[in-house]
């Protein structure tokens, strides 16, 4: 597993560098779009994570337990709107770039952080909750050392559904002026040369499986040392 | 000395504890006694404000527990219950030493104190320390979980059913480990169970709960004796009622003073099911009795059943 994301990432980076010596596409740096495009998706995916980790927190929390099918339903609406439609009604009030993206990748991928925090912070044992409280630590003690900690493995899956997903539909922004991995896809499709759309697929397929791998051993490592 | 004043809690118009009042002396054994649903769980967690009282008072010492800060309340107060609730991704000396470090011990003084309550709980510190919840046996959580409660060496002890859960002979272990415990600390405990061999062999003082309300508060002998309701005669049980009070009362209050006899001899502050229990598979009708080792009289089977 390990030397898998280790060659997977050796052989991306060399894709990314060795690529222009084909002559193909010739118009942006790969490193460029490539940069460009884990920006977006990071930008989107911190932000996802940030609401819904705390909108996960607010609902599992007794005064906020009534939000919690709105915001399930929310969440699932955030979802089940196409990104393309995002973007086309992005991008009036944001203008071209990368921004309309920000946004389709932020409400697509709210759903399966918000859903996996809430059934993360919901494994946490009733008991374990109970003796914590009665052993005198505070709300926020008890959030940040116990609930936070043990429900961490389950969080980070969610984060990382989003983050791979968001990686492969990050590329549908260059339709709207976000440079991304997907920038030779579209300019390929529209002059109809395959070898840009090749280049293109192959560079997002690969940095989709990398940084999968990385979250599969970020993972493994917060899992806590027991299953119970 | 905790003094419950008129305690009620009710759920959705349910009163769970309905107007209960008792006091608890420093240094007694209080088991609160009961079927499911008699308010027994509520009442222990009023004390330390995990469930708040919706009328009436609890002192702990004097103080109003609904006056002092809650953390502080808690902290100085020991909590074990059923399900341990040890925290699965801490060690076992993270786990112990989860309130000293909320009240801000030195580092040494800690660890010298989780070593102390491991040895204490005849848990091997070396061996222990280091290991996660998931690596002990039932009975080795539960002891964690009552030594992380003694941690910060609170004057009083709340336990919630805590030996429910785990095997009939581990539990007899864990009873005999909290008896001795009591018994060398002078700590206050209160302790919920519904098994009334549990109650009758640890209590001093055993409060039985009735739907919320006081049935009886007595000593162990007392409630077998004198019964104070159909209730509570109903809920100690008439079967084998000659057994339980064999086991509440102790061979000293039987012994005759003096006399020697031959065999091993039986403890004075054993309970006489243990000596009739010895005479049954010994067919022995008299046994001496000892006391720091030395034979101090004896016992005969008609004492027993004066």
């Amino acid at each position: 597993m390990k030397s898998a994301a280790l060659w997977l990432g050796v052989l991306f980076a060399a894709l990314l560098f060795g690529m222009p010596s084909l002559h193909l596409y010739e118009r942006d740096s790969f490193v460029a779009l490539f940069l460009s495009h884990a920006g977006i998706v990071a930008v989107a995916m911190v932000a996802a994570s940030i609401v819904g980790i705390a909108a996960a927190v607010f609902v599992t929390r007794p005064a906020g337990r009534d939000f919690r099918t709105i915001a399930d339903t929310l969440a699932t609406i955030g979802q089940t709107f196409p990104p393309a439609a995002v973007l086309a009604l992005a991008v009036p009030a944001l203008g071209f770039g990368p921004r309309p993206t920000i946004v389709a990748l932020f409400l697509y991928g709210l759903l399966p952080i918000l859903g996996n925090a809430i059934a993360g912070l919901e494994t946490v044992p009733a008991s374990v909750r109970d003796a914590a409280a009665g052993m005198g630590m505070s709300a926020w003690r008890i959030l940040t050392r116990v609930e936070l900690p043990l429900a961490a493995p389950v969080i980070l899956a969610g984060i990382r559904v989003a983050v791979t997903i968001g990686i492969g539909t990050a590329t549908i922004g260059s339709t709207v002026g976000a440079l991304t991995l997907g920038t030779p896809i579209f300019d390929g499709i529209g002059g109809n040369k395959m070898g840009f759309v090749v280049q293109g697929a192959v560079l997002v397929a690969l940095f989709a499986i990398v940084t999968d791998l990385a979250f599969e051993r970020l993972e493994a490592r917060l899992r806590p040392p027991s299953s119970r | 000395m905790i003094e419950i004043d008129r305690v009620s809690k009710a759920y959705e118009g349910r009163a769970v504890v309905d107007d209960l009042s008792l006091a608890v002396p420093n240094g007694a054994f209080c088991v609160l006694l009961g079927p499911s649903g008699c308010g027994k769980s509520t009442t222990l967690r009023m004390i330390n404000r995990l469930v708040a009282a919706d009328s009436g008072t609890i002192h702990i010492d004097g103080e109003d527990v609904a006056a002092l800060p809650v953390a502080a309340l808690r902290r100085r107060i020991g909590y074990a219950i059923q399900s341990t609730g040890l925290f699965p991704h801490w060690r076992v000396e993270d786990n112990i030493a989860t309130v000293p470090r909320l009240l801000g011990w030195p580092r040494d003084k800690v660890e010298a104190r989780v070593v102390e309550l491991l040895a204490l709980f005849r848990l091997d510190p070396e061996t222990y320390r280091r290991k996660y919840p998931h690596e002990l046996s039932g009975g080795e959580q539960q002891r964690v979980g009552v030594a992380r409660a003694l941690a910060s060496d609170p004057d009083l002890l709340l336990m919630d059913e805590p030996f429910a859960a785990v095997d009939p002979i581990t539990r007899d272990a864990l009873q005999g480990e909290i008896a001795r415990i009591h018994k060398a600390t002078g700590k206050t405990i209160v302790f919920v169970t519904h098994d009334i061999e549990e109650a009758l062999r640890l209590a001093t003082d055993i409060a039985i709960l009735d739907r919320g309300r006081l049935a009886q508060f007595a000593a162990p002998l007392d409630l077998l004796e004198h019964p104070a309701s159909d209730f509570v005669r109903e809920f100690v049980g008439t079967q084998g009622i000659g057994l339980k009070l064999l086991s509440v009362r102790t061979v000293r209050d039987r012994m005759r003073p003096g006399e020697t006899a031959e065999g091993e001899p039986v403890a004075a502050d054993a309970p006489l099911r243990d000596a009739l229990s010895l005479m049954t598979s010994r067919h022995a009708t008299v046994l001496p009795v000892a006391e720091d080792g030395r034979v101090v009289g004896t016992i005969a089977l008609a004492d027993l059943v004066r």
